[in-house]
């Protein structure tokens, strides 16, 4: 294999994984947006949604319908959190709410103990989506070309969204100014609503193509995407939806370019370099990337 | 239209507002005038359903606003214009305007008002496209209240509007809030500059730590001696 191949591949490869990592950074960012919440539990709604598609699957449904029923999981259990366990506390201090999506997570994680037990399950996809295609010379996971087709398609429809409709400008309104967006009428209660749907539903999706991109499923298996998608968003610069894909891509290139460049002794402690990277960032840009370096929301 | 029943209001401990009583009618421009901390936004934001009433009631046209939500006090038609003009700085200036009118159906009137905005204050026009944080304070005033008359407000609520803002500017908002008046908007102003409020006010009350010390109409308080000294004497003519 040539380098310009190689080099391609990774590309490729980078990608499709920082795409996962946006559409998670997207779900965090905009909770975080209107209600300056961190929820930790964006994690586990990846795990809801594919443990919802395996017991599907399971039951004997083809794979497709599984997966639609597994975002359509995931979405609804976002809901039942902001309803539930956000919504009583808002307007309390922040740390009240981020200590409430600890919370969230554990009892998330230990419910799917108690039913599923702590160890992982296979997660069966088809086929098509385990193989490589054949370009020429380039061999390509298909899966990556799904997850970056997927995720393009998303970004689309979220900026036709947040631009053209009424409730995505509300969406807007609101997580610039949530004392603006109360005065002018705008229905805070389904405006975050909203955003809990639509960022519970991108970590459906996401659930499901790292579940079968690692092909197999456990409790825990969203405290690394959600890790991740947090350091994605602070990157980006956090409530910021522009900043949280620009994030997520810069983070999926970041880990591919370590992966590849540094010596084989040293990439156990990739993310060691990582979050050193993301340190002399915040030195020179304290609210990220597109993050505004004076605006202080009050 | 309007009515404060003996309002308290609290800030945690602090006492903001100690019982204030007042009205304002049909058709009125009422100025509410006193120094910074007596108490003025803390009205405003009290009937707007933003601060919570501790005791007291809050009237409008029937409708106890102390017990209903800011989403609903704007359905009923109560609008407010907030001090520091917290315009959404990410959006344009014609986001903006469609936000003033988020709860309305009738989208082909909202496009219609959207001109009649722009005709109030060309410059809105002009910036159409411009995102919010990129206009100037006096622009971005401009911008505030035409946003909250996208809502068609029966009671408009402005909170100082002139603040900070050049002779020029205070000039071109205090013309827009006189012509909204003749339209038979009811008004009620909060002002710092009291001199330009009363020139254009019917009533005014003035407030000091949290009461409401005194009322009556324009003429009754520019002759008070008490209003010369403490809000108009000191003053450039």
């Amino acid at each position: 294999m040539t380098s310009v191949q190689f080099f391609i591949q990774q590309a490729i490869n980078a990608v499709s994984i920082g795409s996962l990592y946006a559409l998670m950074a997207i779900g965090l960012a905009m909770v975080f947006g209107i209600l300056r919440l961190i929820n930790f539990a964006h994690g586990d709604l990846i795990m809801v949604g594919s443990y919802a598609a395996l017991l599907l699957l399971w039951a004997g449904l083809p794979f497709w319908l599984a997966a639609l029923a597994g975002i359509a999981a995931s979405t609804i259990a976002g809901l039942i959190m902001e309803r539930i366990a956000y919504r009583p506390i808002r307007g309390a201090p922040d740390v009240a709410m981020l200590l409430t999506s600890f919370a969230v997570t554990i009892l998330l994680e230990n419910a799917a103990i108690l039913i599923f037990n702590p160890t992982a399950k296979p997660f069966p996809a088809p086929a098509i989506l385990k193989n490589a295609l054949q370009f020429g010379p380039l061999r390509i996971a298909s899966l990556d070309i799904v997850a970056i087709v997927v995720a393009i398609a998303l970004l689309v429809l979220l900026t036709l969204f947040v631009t053209r409709t009424e409730v995505g400008i509300s969406m807007r309104a609101a997580s610039e100014d949530l004392l603006a967006a109360r005065l002018v009428g705008i229905n805070v209660n389904a405006v975050i609503a909203y955003a809990f749907a639509i960022g519970s539903m991108l970590a459906g999706v996401v659930g499901l193509l790292w579940s079968i991109r690692v092909g197999k499923i456990d409790p825990f298996m969203g405290f690394y995407p959600v890790l991740k998608a947090f350091v994605a968003s602070v990157i980006g610069g956090l409530g910021s939806l522009p900043g949280a894909v620009l994030g997520g891509y810069i983070l999926g290139i970041l880990e591919i370019l370590l992966q590849g460049l540094l010596p084989a002794s040293l990439t156990p402690f990739r993310d060691g370099f990582v979050f050193a990277g993301l340190i002399i960032l915040l030195l020179f840009r304290p609210n990220g990337i597109l993050g505004s370096t004076e605006r202080e929301k009050i | 239209m309007l009515r404060f029943e003996n309002v308290h209001v609290y800030y945690g401990q602090v006492h903001a507002l100690k019982g204030i009583t007042g009205e304002v009618n049909e058709g009125e421009l009422v100025a509410v005038l006193g120094s910074n901390g007596a108490g003025k936004s803390t009205t405003l934001m009290s009937v707007s359903g933003i601060l919570k009433t501790r005791t007291g009631k809050i009237i409008y046209e029937e409708t106890d606003l102390t017990q209903a939500s800011p989403y609903d006090i704007v359905k009923l038609g109560v609008i407010q214009c907030p001090e520091g003009r917290h315009i959404f700085g990410g959006l344009t200036v014609r986001e903006n305007l469609l936000m003033g009118a988020v709860q309305r159906r009738d989208r082909s009137e909202v496009k219609k008002d959207i001109d009649w905005v722009c005709s109030l204050f060309p410059v809105l026009e002009e910036r159409a496209g411009q995102t919010g944080a990129t206009l100037s304070g006096g622009e971005q005033q401009m911008l505030a209240i035409g946003r909250s008359l996208m809502a068609r407000p029966r009671l408009l609520m402005l909170d100082e509007p002139s603040l900070g803002l050049a002779p020029v500017v205070v000039q071109t908002i205090f013309d827009v809030i006189s012509k909204l008046h003749q339209q038979g908007v009811t008004i009620l102003l909060v002002e710092q500059n009291a001199r330009k409020a009363l020139q254009i006010a019917d009533r005014c009350y003035l407030m000091e730590t949290g009461n409401m010390v005194m009322g009556g109409t324009v003429e009754e308080l520019r002759d008070n001696p008490e209003i010369e000294r403490f809000y108009l004497g000191g003053q450039a003519q």
